[in-house]
């Protein structure tokens, strides 16, 4: 009776936080679990099926686990004793041979996956790819639209069902780009370009973040992803092309100094070329070195 | 002139200034360390208390400090480990604490550089000086008897890897009141860590705290290897040596293998930061993804150098309390010895969003796939050696039954993060430091746990407190999924690791106080153990252990005395089989022959291991701070101890066949 007690109250502990945990998930989204992009969307189908597979070891172990734990606990005398017993051909080659199994068609999937979900393919689409590139700074994002000649710092907008083909560089310590509803992340170091590729299915906003410390400011690197109908996204460049901030090499100099927490900004007449000096800026050989 | 404006380098009085929480936390901690010295004085003089006390200290250096006994070294291991083990379990409430608080208008208690001082002292404490410390302690306790022998095969060398552990424990310690440590995370990748982005002393003294460590890590792998394979009882081929042995020669094979790259990847970053070199910084020609790819080649061998002896420890405690032979114990030995070979192939996956490319993830992320099998293969093993047994629920069983729960859990979150693009998903979110807390504490750390409670009367005579063991047990179980299971959710919801700050709209707040609620459950459960520890020395009449063989033990270290004797064994009897101990219990002692008793010469004790680490921990503080006079004192204090040490002819004494006869 104690014993059955216990195990009640066992039970109605996990039920209690169980049911308190979807309490306080209710009305937000698990970003990774509700992707809005094509990319998010295959990588959520991939971790489920995985996860499927894996069950097929796991459950029998937390079966077996509590069945023989209980079966064979000292108390019961009924049971069979075999103190001498310690190998079985079959069953040894059962536990090797079923979780190779499993790891295959794993290694199977990982591979095609890994090859399909590359976040360096440009994806298949109808649609004129639109390329924005990334620039980590101390402590904020600053996206370059090359094309239209803009830029906006912590906040990035895209056409719906579009592929966006992220060029990612850092002019700061490494920080890792995400942006979990829409697909997963890349790194993003100074010196080198990682690239990005992703697609919203539809229009709305994503929270974007930086994974990889970076130092003081790190918590504040958020921005927000908009994805808009075409026709919006216009309208948007045109209003950005209108902002009086000019984002020549002095105003790059002032933004790329070290603030936190910067709210969204915008900027016209970027200067040509100023994402490739930043990426080329730390390739410059140590001074005093003779060139030639 | 210059040379004595210069004479303490960088050392000023600003090093000791300290804002906000921290600066009155330290104050607070000086004011009240100051008055209780104070008052020690006033009552030692007053109550004419200074004979005894300078007795103990005697006593202290003489039994414990200078010994060379790898029993007693153990002791002292796991005694600074628990230490260290209060510091970094403080670490982790006052993160979760400001996690709580600091969302929206609210900043919390720590301010952003404090708070990512904490958690990368947590990691660099947890990682370098409570689980190696553990894991060493224990290694120390019983590898020896385990293998029949008397002591390990380089007993002075032992003392200094200790003494070395203890000093960079020190030095990191040091950090909190001298200075600051890195903010940088604990394995301090550059160019953060480079002087561009982090000026000050904090990675410098996180850099000379492993270093320091580390070399004490690396030579005990030596020391362990060679007496593992050197020192065997005659007859215990390595198909008889017991499993806690082989986990243990598989952990000091990567032990051997693995820190040099550490030693020299933190050499070469400290060149970087002292000397201004260019190995990893983002400019002039320095690869920060070389260090990133070498720590790594480090630091994955380094999850398996902890996670081998817990295994090792549950394949002796589930035999043990099942009072069954191992089950499969060639699949045993051969799943470890394929992990360890497999650990070296997996790290890239540490970093699959560095753009390595499809072909170089899909590799890594199989090659860590195929680990699961192995390591299944253990689970399945383990299971079995209960099926048809007769299980006793101590202590040491539940925490490995909690073992089984939560480490095939975070095994699951594992093999789901070798999928490459998945990882893309999952990778620094809180997820990911959700996976390697389930395998680090409900793998590495219960199965330490388990290996002290079950080798505790062992070494000291007596059993630990059954059912405060157990109180803490449970604790530490629920505690732990109240931790963890919240921030595998928190992860998938977008929320990355180490943020100091957080906005209200996330709706991560109630998980994170969930989350907190669990660490306070830990904290209840850690202290459930340190009342074990009084209550079980208090009462220990009770639970003592007269026999040697308090659970019905099957190996060697059953077969001698509890506590040993300081040579462990009075006659080295040759053994015929694999539980060498059991086996000998069943053919109840046929007798007869009279055993024969030999003189035995074991090592005096020294203290040059201290001075060694001494003299290191002066090197190492002096070259954080640059006082060039002072590192020259402590490189040349090092060497020099090492050659008078090692051209000490007297190092032995015997203890004649006739008193090893009278004891035994």
């Amino acid at each position: 009776m104690n014993k059955l007690l216990k195990l009640g109250l066992v039970i109605l502990l996990g039920l209690g936080v169980a049911v308190l945990l979807v309490k306080l998930l209710h009305g937000h989204d698990i970003a990774v679990l509700n992707p809005r992009g094509l990319i998010a969307f295959k990588e959520r189908s991939l971790m489920i099926t995985a996860t499927l597979l894996m069950l097929i070891v796991v459950i029998p172990v937390f079966i077996l686990t509590f069945v023989i734990s209980w079966r064979y606990r000292a108390g019961n005398t009924k049971a069979k004793y075999a103190p001498d017993w310690d190998h079985h051909r079959v069953l040894e080659f059962t536990w090797w041979a079923v979780p190779t199994a499993i790891i295959v068609g794993l290694a199977v999937i990982t591979w095609q996956s890994s090859h399909e979900l590359d976040p360096y393919k440009p994806l298949a689409s109808d649609k004129k790819p639109i390329t924005i590139q990334v620039v980590a700074l101390q402590w904020k994002w600053l996206f370059i639209y090359p094309e239209q000649h803009i830029a906006s710092v912590n906040m990035v907008e895209f056409p719906e069902g579009t592929p966006v083909n992220f060029e990612i560089t850092s002019d700061a310590p490494m920080n890792s780009f995400w942006i979990p509803q829409l697909g997963g992340q890349i790194y993003a170091m100074s010196g080198m370009t990682t690239h990005l590729h992703l697609m919203a299915d539809s229009p709305g906003s994503f929270d974007g973040s930086s994974a990889n410390l970076s130092g003081a400011g790190f918590a504040g690197m958020k921005f927000t992803a908009k994805s808009v109908p075409r026709a919006e996204f216009d309208v948007w460049t045109k209003s950005v092309e209108r902002s009086p901030h000019h984002l020549d090499h002095g105003a790059y100099q002032a933004l790329a100094k070290p603030s936190q927490n910067n709210p969204p900004s915008y900027y016209s007449f970027v200067t040509e070329g100023l994402y490739d000096e930043v990426v080329m800026n730390y390739m410059t050989p140590m001074p005093g070195m003779v060139t030639r | 002139m210059i040379f004595l404006g210069n004479a303490l380098g960088l050392l000023t009085l600003n090093a000791l200034k300290h804002d906000g929480f921290t600066g009155v936390m330290l104050l607070a901690t000086a004011v009240m360390g100051a008055l209780g010295g104070l008052l020690a004085v006033a009552a030692l003089t007053y109550f004419k208390r200074w004979g005894w006390i300078l007795g103990r200290a005697k006593w202290l250096w003489r039994e414990w400090l200078t010994s060379l006994d790898p029993k007693k070294i153990g002791v002292m291991y796991i005694a600074v480990a628990f230490l260290m083990l209060l510091r970094g379990a403080t670490d982790a409430a006052m993160m979760r604490a400001q996690q709580v608080l600091s969302v929206g208008q609210s900043h919390g208690v720590l301010s952003a550089d404090t708070f990512q001082q904490v958690f990368s002292a947590h990691g660099t404490i947890m990682i370098f000086f409570v689980a190696m410390g553990l894991m060493f302690g224990l290694i120390n306790l019983v590898v020896p008897l385990q293998i029949g022998a008397r002591d390990v095969a380089f007993p002075f060398m032992n003392s200094a890897s200790f003494w070395l552990y203890v000093a960079g424990a020190v030095l990191m310690n040091v950090s909190l009141v001298v200075g600051e440590f890195a903010a940088t995370g604990w394995l301090a990748y550059p160019p953060l860590s480079e002087l561009r982005y982090s000026p000050g002393v904090g990675v410098d003294y996180w850099i000379w705290s492993l270093q320091i460590a580390g070399v004490g890590s690396l030579l005990s792998g030596v020391n362990f290897l060679v007496t593992i394979l050197k020192l065997r009882r005659p007859g215990m081929t390595m198909m008889k040596m017991p499993m806690f042995v082989w986990s243990v020669l598989n952990a000091m094979v990567l032990v051997v293998f693995a820190f040099p790259i550490l030693t020299a990847t933190l050499a070469m970053l400290a060149l970087d930061r002292t000397l201004g070199m260019h190995f990893f910084t983002s400019g002039f020609g320095g690869n920060p993804m070389m260090y990133v790819n070498l720590i790594w080649a480090w630091g994955h061998p380094e999850v398996y150098i902890l996670i081998l002896p817990a295994f090792g420890v549950f394949s002796e405690v589930v035999a043990t309390f099942s009072s069954k032979r191992l089950f499969g114990y060639k699949s045993m030995v051969w799943a470890l010895g394929s992990i360890t070979f497999l650990s070296f192939l997996v790290w890239l996956h540490h970093f699959f969003t560095m753009g390595a490319g499809a072909n170089v993830n899909a590799f890594f992320g199989i090659m860590t796939m195929v680990i699961a099998i192995p390591t299944g293969v253990k689970v399945f093993n383990w299971l079995f050696t209960m099926y048809r047994g007769r299980i006793r629920f101590t202590t040491p069983m539940l925490w490995f039954l909690g073992f089984v729960v939560t480490f095939t859990l975070g095994g699951m979150a594992g093999v789901l993060m070798a999928v490459p693009s998945v990882d893309f998903q999952l990778h620094n979110s809180l997820f990911l430091v959700a996976h390697f807390h389930t395998m680090i504490v409900g793998g590495v750390i219960f199965g330490l746990f388990a290996g002290i409670t079950y080798w505790f009367p062992k070494i000291f005579g007596f059993r630990l407190n059954e059912r405060l063991g157990r109180y803490a047990f449970w604790c530490w179980l629920t505690g732990f999924l109240l931790a963890f299971v919240p921030l595998y959710i928190l992860g998938m919801m977008g929320a990355t690791r180490r943020l100091d700050h957080y906005e209200p709209s996330t709706g991560w707040r109630g998980l994170f106080i969930v989350a907190g609620v669990g660490v306070c459950v830990i904290g209840l459960g850690i202290g459930f153990q340190i009342l074990q520890m009084i209550v079980s020395v208090w009462r220990r009449k009770e639970n003592l252990d007269m026999t040697g063989d308090p659970w019905g033990g099957r190996t060697l270290e059953w077969s001698t005395t509890s506590p040993p004797p300081v040579y462990n064994f009075a006659t080295l009897d040759a053994v015929t089989e694999r539980d060498a101990f059991w086996a000998s219990k069943q053919k109840k002692a046929s007798g007869g022959r009279k055993p024969h008793y030999t003189d035995i010469a074991l090592p005096k004790n020294s203290a040059m291991g201290i001075i060694l680490a001494g003299f290191a921990f002066v090197l190492g503080f002096a070259v954080i701070w640059h006082i060039w006079w002072l590192a020259v004192v402590g490189l040349l204090g090092v060497i020099a101890t090492i050659i008078i040490r090692t051209s000490t002819d007297d190092s032995e004494y015997t203890i004649p066949a006739a008193k090893v006869e009278e004891a035994a």
